[in-house]
């Protein structure tokens, strides 16, 4: 993270001296500022809902239902976390509304996830194998329906707006099965090797 | 036929959320669960993270924003488009590539300005529609996410995300040369 972000902003703001685009530069950067915390402003309400309604579906004892069904699969590609763990209900509600094309729902849900795998983590603020393997699958999510791009489709005058789900859910089959080979294969690489414990800085 | 089918299609994401609602609400009654206490307690934790993550988002949307606005996301397109050609990657298609893992509503503003440019139903619309349902905003995620929990040391995370973006790009990118072509 340390050298995108760094990259990110030398890279553009020496850029904008040879383009000239410095005041376009300030005033993008104090518009996303605003936006930022606007952005964040707005998921609150979205995740006090989705939590409260979670935090009823943990005790009525459906997410452990909902896991167990999962079980086999979820157990394979999360060796560290508990089969019964909230982590485990918490990360597959996140997929399922990744899947259902629930933008904002989904940030809410997968951030309770990554709540519930720290709870699991004994090395602070390092990332666990749990951690990167959940946001592998987060990044490269299979899309049952972009609803999003059908109606922004339908919006532009397409005469098939629906037609790009079928292609859109392969390229996210493969993507999915890409990221997740490439994560379990780079956790065993010594240099991402993961900490027993926690170092002290 | 199509018409049943989008039908469908738009009632099932219609449904999903209340059903969803329904489904918890009338599980955790018959669990005897104190419905409207416990949603509160889950709730004020919403609270909470949507505060917590504040810095983490300005920090990584006005890096984005420094990089987009100053003009190196097109000087990057540019410098990329004589390689590309010979793949069989349109050019049309890279703004839309680069812009997707780094922000949700620049794609979204790529997507809308070419689905006009080229119109919805080319090569490139359709190449550019299935590009942005197939792939994640990679760097946002990974920053609020790990931002949440307070996680610096991101490991092998950002290279495996990436490698599933790249797949994800050329997946859609080549599928569209498939169906659409």
């Amino acid at each position: 993270m340390q050298v995108v972000w760094l990259g990110l902003i030398l890279i553009g703001v020496i850029t904008a001296a040879f383009t000239g685009k410095m005041a376009d530069v300030t005033k993008a950067t104090v518009d996303a500022a605003k936006m930022s915390v606007e952005l964040c402003i707005g998921l609150i309400g979205i995740m006090a809902l989705w939590l409260g309604f979670m935090r009823l579906a943990e005790k009525a004892g459906l997410v452990q239902a909902l896991a167990r069904l999962l079980k086999p699969l979820m157990r394979r590609l999360f060796p560290d976390v508990p089969p019964d763990h909230p982590a485990m209900g918490s990360m597959l509600s996140n997929i399922a509304a990744n899947m259902l094309g629930l933008g904002n729902s989904a940030t809410a849900l997968g951030l309770k996830a990554m709540q519930d795998l720290k709870s699991l983590s004994k090395i602070g603020d390092t990332a666990t194998n749990a951690m990167a393997t959940f946001l592998a699958m987060n990044s490269a999510s299979i899309t049952l329906i972009p609803a999003t791009v059908i109606a922004m489709r339908s919006a532009a005058g397409s005469t098939n707006p629906t037609g790009i789900i079928g292609p859109t859910l392969l390229a996210t089959i493969i993507s999915m099965a890409v990221s997740l080979i490439a994560v379990k294969l780079l956790e065993k690489w010594r240099i991402y090797k993961q900490p027993s414990e926690e170092t002290t800085e | 036929m199509k018409d049943a089918l989008f039908g469908f299609m738009q009632a099932a994401s219609d449904w999903a959320v209340p059903m969803l609602f329904l489904i918890i609400a009338g599980a955790a009654m018959i669990k005897k669960v104190k419905v409207y206490e416990e949603f509160i307690e889950g709730a004020k934790e919403g609270f909470n993270v949507g505060v917590r993550i504040i810095p983490y988002v300005v920090a990584i949307l006005c890096a984005i924003a420094i990089f987009r606005a100053s003009g190196a996301l097109d000087a990057v397109v540019t410098a990329l488009s004589p390689v590309l050609a010979p793949l069989s990657i349109p050019p049309e298609i890279l703004p839309m590539a680069i812009v997707r893992p780094l922000s949700g509503s620049g794609a979204m503003g790529v997507l809308s300005e070419g689905l006009k440019t080229y119109g919805p139903d080319s090569l490139i619309g359709n190449m550019m529609s299935v590009l942005m349902g197939s792939t994640e905003t990679t760097f946002y995620v990974l920053a609020v996410y790990f931002g949440s929990v307070a996680v610096r040391k991101t490991r092998h995370t950002l290279a495996a995300c990436l490698i599933g973006d790249v797949t994800g790009i050329l997946a859609a990118i080549y599928l569209s040369n498939f169906f659409y072509n």
